[in-house]
């Protein structure tokens, strides 16, 4: 009875993680080599097989979605730049973590464009903010800053405009704290330099080719001719920055045949602000209400997130306590509420996008008021919750959603806590997505304007790395809830919301989908929070202290958040610094990636189609351009 | 049929249009009921209308925990021993905590020794800065940073209106008390008085010298309705008057902890001047 023997060989797309591993570590000996870094996971692949390997991971062991990829500088850590990738399989589970390093004076790494096309943007990112070169990029250029900007500046060794000090605290608030304004003191332009052979002129240029210089659409502006040699209509057309279906300052250039689209390149960044290297700054409390400002619709879905994250390398230590299960109820409750908040208002805008304009989102809006009000006193403010701590909470439900008259004219309510929200997920939530249902899902414009439109194949929604509402439009069922569950997400009942044909109308049947499972888990957690009544929120009964430590490591937390996989990769520099910031803090943004296949789905549609296909993607320009 | 869909979801708009009337009708066309408030039925979770709150006119009033930008706590002008005395410590959490680093703290000296003292010498937060995030009021250990209610502070210039020093931040605790009673309460719990920590530790330190201590559990008084604003309020008050705030933990005579915390500090001091001698 020799079971070992007779064990039949495990496909190697069903083998775990480790196993995997062993394979790559067999068939590519000398090319890969664990990562054995206190607390870090994966294998270190070296650069030059790093295409290979890809190929390797992706096609014989069925890490099929390359989830996140990104750099990190270890300036002074050991001095070089590294790339870490993050594969997942669509079937569920962990992912395999790969790395590839090079050395900060030329950094070089192969692009991964041809085996995950998910990729591109996020190696423009790369090479963006830190310098790295990726060859074979097909359109390597920057994505966030301008072209002509001088400097990478998520370099450790790059400063900013008003830069006072690597890390937060500052010590010039107290005890000496005398009050001056940055741009006082430190006028702008002394953290600021230009490259030598920059013509600021240009900058000024107004002429028309200069707006379209750097995109590379193989379009002569002033004079485009057809194949045949005639003058043709084809022509450029820019949308935006500032554009009303734009859902913010999102900049699109079409070139367009007649009215049909023949291509189409975002353009993006305007709302740049670094908030990595402001994360990077900050202590690891301070990110918290940082990331409200993110995806500003959901914002308890974004602290959860990083909380989650950080629990994670809190959790390698030795002092810490998971939060308790009134906690995980009430954070599960606050992410579904704002999962709903999230969807009636992509619907409302998408509808407005394809000509609906504003009823049906005012309807959604109404409703959308009351989970704001009950977020606003429960959290202390409507839309940039701040909610979340690590192994807690801000603070329970209040007893009373009350106010208090302070201003004249003040107009008070007074309602039950649990008894609003009963009503609210039992009653008015259902009714107002039958309401949604019965006023679109059959109505004869909507289904003319959004069927077989946008459409995204199942392996190219994989391929782009798309995420959320897009991906599972795509008829792949792929919920992080359900692939990788978190929080009490296993225990409870729900299904996954997946439509098959990948156009705008299933991406906006998988949002109702979602909003009716959304309702469903919330009425599971109805009696969970019933039944852990005067639970504490915090494990030992008191608040998180004010400046954690957080151990030595890497961590990637992810959610399914409303608009798709939002991930935080947070690397704690722990002992070495001795210090309570994090040394690499990523936002894997599912606005900013859902964008990689918005040129793909365009393709062949009207310029009106555009507007729509953008909408139904979900975006929103805080969490793009970060 | 084709056209339904779209003859149904107009139904559903008129539906919509004809609710908001019918709202109306129960109240007689006007937007308020005279004898009842019904301001908060008609924003609640049963209505089927819409009703706009008409700013600035009227407003709707913020809940308890709503946060804006931050106030100092100063005792009340009437407080028989520290009237007008500033709660903050200038222990220097807030504007550790501060994400944006928007707060500027000048520690107070002694003039004589030029020994820190626990007084704030200035205080400045620039609100252009603040995010509104909740943490320095979260994190002070003395109750003494609050987030205020009061979100009207548009100004046309913005260098000069929008620093905002000790004195425009300050406001006293009976302010506190009156937007967030439910909080203060909870916070007065957690302190074990109404007082501010050092004031109640002095009254217990000077009760216990003279007579033994009364062990009158601070829950007691508040505790009979602490939902509703009134008696929260009056009994507030109640105990406030009481200039010797009564000790949380009555079975712990106040002056053995005392006498705990001197021999800690008499160890600390010995073992820093010990440091010292074998760093000099």
């Amino acid at each position: 009875m020799d079971s070992f023997a007779a064990a039949p060989e495990m496909p190697l797309e069903f083998a775990s993680i480790d196993d995997a591993i062993e394979h790559l570590k067999s068939s590519h000996p000398y090319a890969i080599k664990l990562d054995e870094r206190d607390g870090y996971d994966g294998i270190i692949v070296d650069a030059d097989q790093l295409l290979n390997i890809a190929r390797v991971i992706r096609d014989d062991l069925g890490f099929d979605y390359l989830s996140s990829a990104t750099a990190v500088d270890y300036l002074g850590e050991g001095d070089h730049m590294e790339m870490v990738y993050h594969a997942y399989r669509t079937s569920g589970g962990g992912a395999l973590v790969f790395k590839a390093q090079t050395d900060r004076e030329n950094p070089t790494i192969p692009s991964l464009t041809s085996v995950w096309r998910g990729a591109d943007f996020q190696e423009r990112e790369a090479w963006d903010l830190y310098g790295i070169r990726f060859s074979g990029h097909p359109n390597l250029k920057r994505i966030l800053m301008w072209e002509g900007f001088h400097g990478h500046p998520m370099r450790k060794d790059w400063r900013e405009a008003y830069y006072e000090e690597d890390q937060k605290p500052f010590d010039s608030r107290w005890p000496g704290g005398h009050v001056h304004r940055s741009e006082e003191k430190n006028v702008f332009g002394k953290n600021v330099s230009y490259p030598q052979d920059i013509d600021l002129n240009r900058l000024m240029d107004s002429s028309e080719s200069a707006v379209y210089e750097s995109l590379g659409l193989g379009v002569d502006i002033e004079r485009v001719m057809d194949k045949d040699g005639f003058e043709t209509n084809e022509l450029v057309v820019n949308m935006g920055p500032h554009h009303p279906s734009t859902h913010g300052v999102f900049r699109m250039v079409l070139t367009v045949d007649g009215e049909t689209v023949t291509s189409l390149e975002p353009v993006m960044g305007y709302l740049h602000r670094n908030h990595e290297k402001i994360g990077e700054r900050n202590t690891y409390l301070h990110n918290i209400p940082f990331t409200d400002r993110l995806d500003y619709i959901s914002s308890m879905g974004n602290n959860h997130g990083y909380v989650l994250a950080v629990e994670q390398l809190m959790s390698l230590g030795r002092r810490y306590n998971p939060p308790t299960y009134r906690c995980e109820a009430l954070r599960v409750m606050m992410v579904e509420l704002s999962r709903i908040v999230n969807h009636l208002w992509a619907i409302g805008f998408w509808l407005n996008d394809i000509g609906a304009f504003f009823t049906p989102v005012l309807y959604f809006i109404q409703e959308r008021e009351r989970i704001l009000d009950f977020f606003e006193a429960v959290a202390g403010s409507r839309m940039m919750c701040n909610y979340m701590r690590f192994g807690g909470l801000f603070g329970d439900l209040p007893e009373r959603i009350k106010s208090v008259t302070n201003l004249t004219n003040d107009r008070v309510r007074d309602y039950n806590t649990m008894q609003f929200l009963t009503e609210m997920i039992n009653e008015r939530i259902p009714r107002t997505i039958d309401e949604l249902e019965l006023l679109l899902t059959q109505n004869e414009i909507v289904l003319e304007r959004s069927v077989d439109v946008g459409v995204l194949s199942a392996d190219d929604a994989i391929n782009f790395s798309a995420a959320g509402p897009l991906l599972r439009g795509s008829g792949v069922a792929y919920d992080i809830r359900r692939a990788e569950p978190y929080s009490i997400y296993p225990e409870l009942d729900f299904d996954i919301a997946v439509e098959d044909e990948g156009d705008m109308y299933a991406r906006y049947r998988v949002r109702v989908q979602e909003l009716r499972e959304s309702v469903r888990i919330l009425r599971q957690i109805l009696p969970r929070l019933e039944a852990t009544r005067g639970e504490s929120i915090w494990a030992d009964g008191k608040p998180g202290a004010y400046a954690p430590r957080v151990p030595h490591g890497e961590a990637y937390g992810r959610v399914e958040n409303g608009k798709g996989e939002l991930g935080y990769y947070i690397v704690s520099a722990g002992g070495r610094g001795g210090s309570a910031n994090p040394w690499r803090y990523h936002v894997r943004a599912p606005s900013f990636i859902n964008l990689t296949p918005l040129g793909h789905m365009s393709k062949g549609h009207k310029v009106a189609d555009v507007v729509g296909i953008l909408g139904s993607i979900d975006i929103v320009l805080g969490e793009t351009d970060r | 049929m084709y056209g339904t869909g779209l003859a149904k979801g107009l139904m559903l708009t008129l539906r919509h249009f004809v609710e908001s009337y019918i709202d109306d009708l129960r109240y007689g066309f006007r937007k308020y009921h005279h004898s009842t408030d019904n301001f908060g039925i008609r924003q609640g979770t049963q209505t089927k209308g819409v009703i706009t709150v008409q700013y600035p006119d009227e407003k709707v009033a913020v809940p308890e925990r709503f946060r804006f930008v931050p106030i100092l706590i100063v005792e009340d002008d009437d407080h028989p021993t520290r009237a007008g005395k500033d709660w903050c410590t200038s222990c220097g959490i807030c504007a550790k905590v501060c994400p944006p680093q928007c707060i500027w703290i000048v520690r107070g000296s002694d003039p004589v020794t030029g020994r820190p003292v626990p007084d704030p010498e200035a205080f400045f937060i620039d609100i252009d800065i603040c995010m509104n995030c909740g943490y320095c009021a979260e994190y002070c250990p003395f109750d003494a940073i609050k987030m205020d209610h009061d979100y009207e502070l548009a100004s046309y210039d913005r260098t000069t209106h929008h620093i905002h020093d000790k004195e425009r931040l300050s406001k006293p605790n009976s302010y506190w008390r009156s937007i967030a009673p439910t909080r203060a309460y909870e916070e007065m719990l957690v302190r074990g008085t109404w007082e501010h920590k050092d004031a109640a530790k002095e009254a217990r330190r000077g009760q216990s010298s003279s007579s033994a201590p009364s062990p009158q559990p601070a829950a007691q008084p508040a505790a009979s309705t602490p939902r509703t604003t009134p008696a929260a309020e009056s009994a507030a008050d109640a105990s406030a008057s009481a200039t010797a705030a009564p000790p949380a933990e009555g079975a712990t005579p106040w002056s053995e902890d005392d006498a705990k915390r001197e021999e800690r500090r008499r160890k600390a001091l010995e073992r820093k001047a010990r440091r010292a001698a074998k760093q000099g």
